[in-house]
């Protein structure tokens, strides 16, 4: 195996481990709206989300480095380069979160000064670690861009789908840079926040899981080379051509002109497209190979990923770019649960089908099935899609009582939040939280046993 | 077959991204002036010194700000320079108690705790200044940031921040300009202090 490859495996199991503390800390803040006076004063409803969204953000990123670091030898045929950088920063990568989320639930808040940005919290959302932190992300990505890019031009070659990832590192990493600054005024220090968040999940990282599941899809079902390519440039070529100016469905209301109403509803409307295309895209490849695998959950996982890619994030993200239906569904749970589903779909099925493809190798398993995943694959995905249909709910609640019929007022807001239908969304939210919570314990059980129960993996492999 | 080609695609992928770039440099150009203090969607600092409304504009179809008249935050008008130091501590308190976990600003945010945009506005400020004991919308407003856990309304309640005097006057500060700020009707049909009378 290649050193490459093995610090693919510690960033899979880094990333799992933050998976399980995004977990908890969504349960905690969930558990929020039903008891509001739950841990006040000890961990505050917006420390536990600072908790909740920056791990997902971290556990993502880790799923997708380590992915490249494990495809990335295999595809270019050479050990990856500098990697001895990339084993030292890997430590310094889980050690700085860990300073970061132990300073997150003990500080919680500095005074009204850079020191509290550089050191504590920057307050803005999905990117609230301090800048020293930040600072040190920043390091991590270029020297892993380095290593795509360093390999490439060591190995003198590069395929399609290295040269797309080299491609989109760079502009995945400027992005990051909108992380540091404290714009005063809070009309352009959204603009530019919305760079940051929708260009990467609806672009570059739209473009980057693309290229790692083009990868996966090769290794899992043995599609070719040139089907796999061409599809990859057609996704670019209409992910970017969508969601470049999609960007224009958060510049409704944020003090931005009127245009952006037409552009980003035009757009962002026509997003949907590349991911249903990935559907079909996926399903052909399936069905070519008449669903033959060696490898079930990673088969399955990436099903889950295309489809959830579309419904998550097309069809959910359809329903509220409008900016008719936006003005009433904006900032409401209607838009949390478009971000659960998209995100699950778009990217963590992805990166949980990558680590099943590592494991059958580094377990050695000619086979990978067994009760196990089917299991943790049950309960994960309808504990999540049930989450978002009951947050569905209240969120339509919340866009009618408090948006469309009360007018967002402090009142309007608390007549939304105690209306009894909004209430039962929170309360089956919660409970199918626990189902996918569930879900999240077999996962790691599976993952951790795989290979290693062997009657369990035996029986089932006669089958293919 | 042409489609079969991926150097085809290739082509139409890297000309779709520079076409839709370049436009999006050009609308971020434009978009970067309009909403710059006193650029055509954003008033400057000094709006705090007026009195600020939300009123219908049957020209443009929804509730626009509505600038007139002078109201001096705090009983004292404000020049450029100290208007704009106020907004700027009143951001950083903003970032450093991460207020954004909780609320919305624009609609942008999180969903606990009700939508910032329009705050200034809120016709819950009367009730407050009876419960304070305050004479004014902004004294209220100053006691409730200092101590929210002790005026709290409902069940939900926010919590202390640490929130110095000086510091909630900028917040106070931050949210009246921010309620001048044109946003395209956004929260529709508020129910501001003035509409109720
Ligand atoms: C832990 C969550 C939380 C945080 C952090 C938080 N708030 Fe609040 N805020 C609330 C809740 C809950 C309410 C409703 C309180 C009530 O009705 O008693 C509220 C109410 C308000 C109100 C009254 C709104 C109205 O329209 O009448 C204002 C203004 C406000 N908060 C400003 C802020 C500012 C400024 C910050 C940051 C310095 C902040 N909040 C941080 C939860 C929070
Ligand atoms: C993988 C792709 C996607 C992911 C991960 C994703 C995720 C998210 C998240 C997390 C938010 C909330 C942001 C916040 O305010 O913090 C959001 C908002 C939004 N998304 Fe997506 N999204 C994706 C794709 C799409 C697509 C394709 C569309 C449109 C068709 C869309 C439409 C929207 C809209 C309109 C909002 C704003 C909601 C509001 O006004 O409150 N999204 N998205
Ligand atoms: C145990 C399961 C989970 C629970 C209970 C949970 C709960 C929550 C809660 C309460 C919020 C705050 C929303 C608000 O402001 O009101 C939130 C935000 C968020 N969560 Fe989760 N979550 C869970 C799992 C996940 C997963 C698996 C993902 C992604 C794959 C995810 C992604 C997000 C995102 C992107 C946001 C910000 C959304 C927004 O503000 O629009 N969560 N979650
Ligand atoms: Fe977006």
């Amino acid at each position: 195996m290649y050193r490459s490859q093995t610090l693919a495996l510690k960033y899979f199991s880094a990333a799992i481990t933050l998976f399980g503390v995004m977990t908890i800390t969504g349960l905690i803040s969930a558990y929020y709206y039903l008891n509001p006076d739950f841990l006040l004063g000890i961990l505050p409803f917006n420390i536990a989300k600072i908790l909740h969204i920056n791990t997902l953000v971290m556990w993502l990123l880790m799923g997708f480095m380590g992915s490249i670091y494990w495809f990335l030898p295999a595809e270019l045929g050479r050990e990856t380069a500098g990697i001895w950088a990339a084993e030292i920063l890997f430590y310094v990568f889980c050690a700085a979160v860990a300073v970061v989320a132990v300073v997150f639930i003990f500080i919680q808040y500095g005074g009204s000064n850079e020191a509290a940005l550089w050191f504590i919290n920057q307050g803005r959302k999905y990117v609230e670690a301090p800048r020293w932190a930040a600072l040190g992300i920043v390091v991590i990505m270029v020297v892993f861009a380095y290593n795509v890019i360093g390999t490439a031009i060591a190995a003198r070659k590069t395929t399609g789908i290295i040269t797309v990832l080299m491609i989109d590192l760079i502009p995945l990493i400027l992005l990051y840079l909108i992380a540091f600054p404290a714009i005063s005024n809070m009309s352009a220090d959204l603009f530019w926040w919305w760079w940051l968040v929708h260009l990467w999940v609806e672009a570059t990282w739209e473009v980057l899981i693309g290229c790692i599941m083009a990868l996966a899809l090769m290794q899992l079902l043995g599609t070719s080379r040139r089907i796999v390519e061409t599809w990859l440039y057609i996704e670019v070529a209409l992910v970017l051509g969508t969601g470049i100016l999609g960007l224009g469905h958060h510049y409704f209301w944020i003090g931005t002109p009127n245009y952006w109403l037409t552009i980003g509803g035009f757009f962002s409307a026509l997003e949907p497209l590349p991911l249903l295309g990935m559907v079909v895209h996926a399903v052909y490849d399936a069905g070519a190979q008449h669903m033959k695998t060696t490898n079930r959950p990673a088969f399955y996982w990436m099903m889950a990923e295309a489809f959830g890619n579309f419904i998550g994030a097309g069809v959910w993200g359809f329903m509220i770019t409008l900016p008719q239906i936006n003005l009433y569904a904006h900032g409401t749970q209607w838009t949390v649960s478009h971000g659960h589903f998209a995100f699950w779909g778009a990217y963590s099925c992805g990166v949980i089908s990558v680590l099943y493809l590592v494991l059958q190798k580094t377990r050695n398993l000619a086979f990978v099935d067994g009760p196990l995943w089917k299991w943790s694959f049950a309960a994960l995905n309808l504990g999540l899609v049930g989450m978002t249909g009951a947050l569905l709910v209240s969120g339509f609640v919340q866009a009618f009582v408090e948006r469309a019929i009360g007018g967002s007022t402090l009142n309007a807001f608390i007549s939304g939040q105690e209306n009894a239908w909004f209430v039962d969304g929170m309360v089956a939210r919660f409970l199918l939280a626990l189902v996918f919570t569930a879900g999240y314990v077999v996962l790691v059980w599976d993952v951790l046993t795989l290979g290693r129960r062997a009657p369990a993996v035996a029986a089932v492999a006669p089958a293919q | 077959m042409v489609v079969d080609d991926p150097a085809f695609w290739r082509a139409g992928a890297i000309s779709t991204i520079a076409v839709m770039s370049v436009v999006l440099i050009m609308l971020t150009i434009d978009s970067l002036a309009a909403i710059s203090p006193g650029g055509s969607h954003v008033p400057p600092y000094t709006v705090i010194n007026q009195h600020i409304d939300y009123k219908f504009d049957s020209n443009r179809g929804f509730d626009v700000p509505v600038i007139s008249g002078a109201e001096p935050l705090f009983g004292k008008s404000l020049d450029e320079a100290t208007a704009a130091a106020l907004i700027d501590r009143g951001k950083m308190v903003i970032q450093s108690r991460a207020c954004i976990d909780c609320h919305t600003f624009f609609g942008n945010g999180a969903y606990y705790a009700p939508d910032l945009t329009k705050a200034w506005l809120d016709p819950d400020w009367e009730g407050w200044q009876a419960v304070t004991g305050t004479d004014t919308r902004e004294a209220a407003m100053v006691k409730f940031l200092m101590d929210p856990e002790q005026y709290r309304t409902w069940t939900r309640a926010m919590p202390n921040l640490g929130v110095s005097e000086e510091e909630a006057q900028s917040l106070v500060a931050y949210l009246k300009w921010m309620a001048a700020v044109d946003t395209n009707g956004f929260p529709p049909n508020f129910n501001q202090i003035e509409k109720r009378q």
